[in-house]
């Protein structure tokens, strides 16, 4: 599938304007349950798909915002490239449609590699968006390297599309590792969180860490020596490739594990990777070398945030619970008067994803 | 006519310039005597950044030592409405710290010190005007390392990396300021102190971390940054190609990377940049090859040998007329020298030279070098090509003399083409150096107005009078519609 819909967005978006009636932008909806509810009229955005430029000697991907992750990690795959930061599909079945680059874009999100490989702010080269103003405007580029203005294009991941819709992004890509090795280790919660701060600062090709119910998993990813002499030193059991490859896919960046099914919102605890354990009412499951935690229960989310604050960090309502309240982090008052100033920037008649991200704008 | 000269009519505002005593007068009303610099020899040394064609004496000098100071200054500055530059080190290379005669200059020389350094969380939290350099040495005893390292990294301090986004040879692996950097600590220009980002991933919001880096001194005054720091590898080995010709260089540059290698550093240097850094640091280069590559893998130590054979086989099978492989340490950073010394070594063949700093596709490079060479020709100045091969990061030196009239006025002119030709290939007018008061113009070429305006709102957002840096960065409206105006250089522009 490949269209250009931009002047047709460019017409909604003027409508829009004119009638001041917000859009809550959509791609594929496979990401609907995050974030706060969805407010305006539903702009669907996915049909603006296609890859436009993939330059694989460059490590360079460029392609509509509406292009499913498949359509871009098979092609990728080909090449034996990969998007470094693993972003979850959150693809609600087989049948149902993928997720879109855009919409993986705008949530920010990745998976297990994030720590060790970056997150997708890190790989993002440059977007072409329209904004609040029904401007189409070009940040960045498909070079590694470019300093000319404001990196507006970093800044639009996350932003859950409240300061433009995506219409085309450059990435980064980087080439899959040669062989991957996952081993597990027993371990408590205290020793795991030692160990993993441990490994990560050897220089070692961990890749990937995970503790759930005291058991602790380390992925190790590159060269076949580099990956066999880590792999000796940290011992533990080697789990098999094919399931290795599931838990780490299905099991942990899908959150196909059954800690994630349990009962209770879900939080996102994101943290200092040092930060001893945090003993919270509620189940824990550790990755990224203890710098994200994720929370199954019913805690209460003043309680819950107020103890990661105190040592540094922040809580995100993931999955359930309130969703018309905070979901995201509270920002300090000085922070969030610098939010609503740069919204109004790009955003003036507050038309685009209005309180997806906070209640205020 | 000289094309980049700066907005000169807003540089000397008469009603700041006379007021100028009654502003000393407030400042040394809470800061020390030895902080405020107002005598034009104490003031001199300020005059002007690493690009030493643009001068100009600040209105004064301030030197603050802590954040209330620095509070206090900008506090000061908004409500009388001073315009002001905040300074590192000074190694800028875009005009960027250059200073303004109706402005305060505020260097951060004296916020030198590393605050804390956690081996076990691999952070540092550092002042701004500690030096790039410095954090490495601190963090070596812990066996970790601070990746960034710009060829200025004696010199240059954090703070100035983060209003640059500074790289350096090891890049490609290890990313550029903005990726090694956890949070920043800055003064709004209403005087107000905020965090951005944090030693924990993804902060909350927007990321305004991302937006301040590589914002050139003109969103806020950074106070304090939290940096991350890496392992040093357990070894590191690198290859030095010689090419007769340097578009095989250039496909060698592809093919490692095709292979699913990312070299820790990348780099290439054209016949007349091999020959000046030869006659300079005496490296051992091939000064008859017409390109050198410089490749440097690192890693665990069986890895490194299995792709240093690897790399070997691929340069040698892209036509290279010689491959050399470093024996030891001493050996790889023998190779290294001339490369990290090539811009003094520039500097020692010609009175002057102008460094530019465009990226392009990796794929456009046989082009770009060969209608630089023909500029090059039609402007009767030479140029020696210094590049960051594996992202695609130019370097064309370009040599000339300051004393011979108009020679000047034509380098800043081919250096303008060489930029929009990089732009016309799909690249940027700068990779790593920034835009400053130098290559304004240019951003005319790459952004459309409704871009411009847009990160004119941006600025606006963190600093709604624009006092912060002013005149660089970002051009005006109407300095655009002016430069889209000029007519193209034409060729009478040049003597042969
Ligand atoms: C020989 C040589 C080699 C170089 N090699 C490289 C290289 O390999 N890679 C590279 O990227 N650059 C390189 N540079 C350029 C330069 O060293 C970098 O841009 C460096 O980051 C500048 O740091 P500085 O402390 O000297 O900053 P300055 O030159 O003092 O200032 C640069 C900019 O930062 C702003 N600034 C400084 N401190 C602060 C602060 N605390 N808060 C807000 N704004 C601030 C200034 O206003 C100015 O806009 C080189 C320069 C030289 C002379």
């Amino acid at each position: 599938m490949s269209k250009d819909s931009t002047t047709l967005f460019q017409e909604r978006v003027k409508t829009a304007i004119a009638e001041a009636s917000p859009v809550a932008i959509l791609g594929n909806g496979t990401k609907s349950f995050y974030g706060r509810i969805a407010q305006g009229q539903p702009l669907r955005v996915s049909e603006h798909a296609g890859i436009l430029n993939y330059q694989p000697k460059e490590l360079v991907l460029t392609a509509r915002a509406g292009t499913t992750l498949d359509e871009i990690e098979d092609a990728l795959a080909r090449q034996g490239q990969s998007l470094a930061f693993e972003p979850p599909h959150f693809r609600p079945s087989g049948d149902a449609p993928d997720a879109t680059l855009g919409g993986t874009l705008a949530c920010g999100l990745a998976g297990p590699a994030r720590p060790y490989a970056g997150a997708a702010r890190d790989l993002v080269l440059g977007v072409r968006i329209l904004t609040g103003r029904a401007e189409v405007l070009r940040f960045g580029g498909e070079v590694m390297k470019n300093v000319a203005g404001y990196d507006v294009s970093r800044l639009m991941a996350g932003a859950m599309g409240t300061l433009g819709i995506l219409l085309d992004i450059s990435l980064k890509v980087m080439p899959r590792p040669a062989i991957s090795e996952t081993r597990i280790l027993s371990a408590g919660i205290e020793q795991a969180l030692d160990l993993m701060i441990d490994w990560a600062a050897k220089p070692w090709p961990v890749t990937a860490t995970a503790w759930y119910a005291g058991r602790l998993w380390v992925r190790l990813s590159g060269g076949r020596q580099g990956v066999s002499e880590a792999a000796q030193r940290i011992g533990g059991e080697v789990m098999d490739p094919h399931e290795a490859e599931t838990f780490w896919r299905d099991l942990i960046r899908e959150q196909g594990h059954r800690f994630f099914s349990g009962e209770g919102p879900l939080w996102r605890l994101s943290l200092p990777a040092n930060v001893p354990h945090l003993a919270l009412a509620g189940d824990q499951l550790i990755e990224w070398s203890g710098s994200q935690r994720w929370l199954r229960g019913d805690a209460d989310a003043e309680r819950i945030r107020g103890a990661v604050s105190a040592v540094g960090g922040h809580a995100t309502l993931f999955r359930g619970g309130d969703r018309a309240g905070h979901v995201f982090h509270p920002l300090s008052e000085p922070l969030m008067r610098l939010h609503l100033r740069l919204k109004q920037s790009f955003d003036p008649h507050g038309i685009l994803n209005p309180g997806r991200l906070y209640a205020e704008f | 006519m000289s094309l980049i000269q700066p907005e000169r009519i807003a540089f000397d505002d008469p009603r700041i310039v006379s007021a100028r005593a009654d502003l000393v007068a407030a400042l040394r009303a809470f800061l020390p005597a030895d902080a405020v610099l107002e005598r034009q020899e104490e003031v001199r040394p300020y005059e002007c950044d690493g690009l030493s064609a643009y001068r100009q004496l600040p209105l004064l000098v301030v030197l603050p030592r802590t954040v209330e100071e620095v509070q206090r200054i900008l506090r000061l500055c908004s409500e009388r409405q001073v315009p002001m530059v905040a300074r590192g080190a000074g190694t800028g290379l875009s005009g960027g710290a250059l200073p303004r005669g109706d402005g305060l200059l505020l260097s951060l020389a004296r916020f030198n010190r590393i605050l804390d350094l956690d081996p076990v969380a691999r952070t540092a939290r550092v002042q701004p005007g500690v030096r790039n350099l410095a954090i490495s040495e601190a963090a070596r005893p812990h066996g970790l390392y601070y990746a960034p390292d710009p060829s200025s990294q004696i010199a240059c301090t954090i703070g100035g990396n983060i209003a640059e986004n500074s790289g350096g040879v090891h890049c490609l692996k290890y990313g550029l300021t903005v990726h090694n950097l956890l949070s920043v600590t800055f003064v709004t220009m209403e005087g107000e102190l905020i965090e951005l980002g944090s030693a924990a991933p993804d902060s909350p919001g927007y990321d305004l971390l991302a937006l301040y880096i590589g914002s050139e001194g003109m969103l806020g005054v950074t106070v304090e940054a939290r940096v991350k720091l890496l392992p040093v590898p357990e070894r590191a080995q690198a290859l030095l190609a010689a090419y007769d010709d340097v578009e095989k260089a250039g496909q060698a540059v592809g093919d490692i990377i095709a292979a699913g290698i990312i070299p820790a550093g990348l780099e290439m240097m054209d016949g007349p940049a091999i020959q000046a850094a030869e006659d300079f640091v005496h490296a051992g280069y091939p000064t008859e090859a017409a390109a050198l590559l410089i490749c440097e893998l690192d890693g665990i130590n069986q890895e490194v040998s299995e792709q240093v054979m690897q790399v070997r086989d691929l340069l040698l099978e892209s036509g290279a007329t010689e491959v050399r492989t470093s024996q030891d340490d001493a050996e790889r950073l023998r190779f290294w020298q001339g490369r990290k010394s090539a811009f003094p070594a520039v500097g020692r063949i010609s009175p002057d030279y102008y460094c530019m700093d465009g990226t392009i596709p990796r794929r456009a490079l046989p082009e770009v070098l060969r209608r630089t060479a023909e500029l090059s020709r039609q402007y009767g100045l030479r140029v020696a090509n210094v590049f960051h091969a594996g992202d695609g990061n130019m370097h064309p030196l370009i040599l000339f003399d300051a004393n011979k009239p108009g020679e000047l006025e034509r380098t800043e002119e081919l250096g303008g083409r060489i930029l929009e030709l990089c732009v016309e290939v799909g690249g940027t007018i700068t990779g790593e150096h920034g835009v400053g008061i130098e290559k304004i113009n240019q951003m005319c070429v790459q952004f459309s107005p409704e871009e411009l305006r847009q990160f004119h709102a941006v600025k606006e957002a963190f600093d709604p009078d624009a006092l912060l840096n002013p005149g660089k960065g970002i051009p005006t409206p109407r300095r655009c519609s002016e430069y889209r105006e000029l007519p193209t250089p034409r060729a009478h522009h040049a003597h042969h």
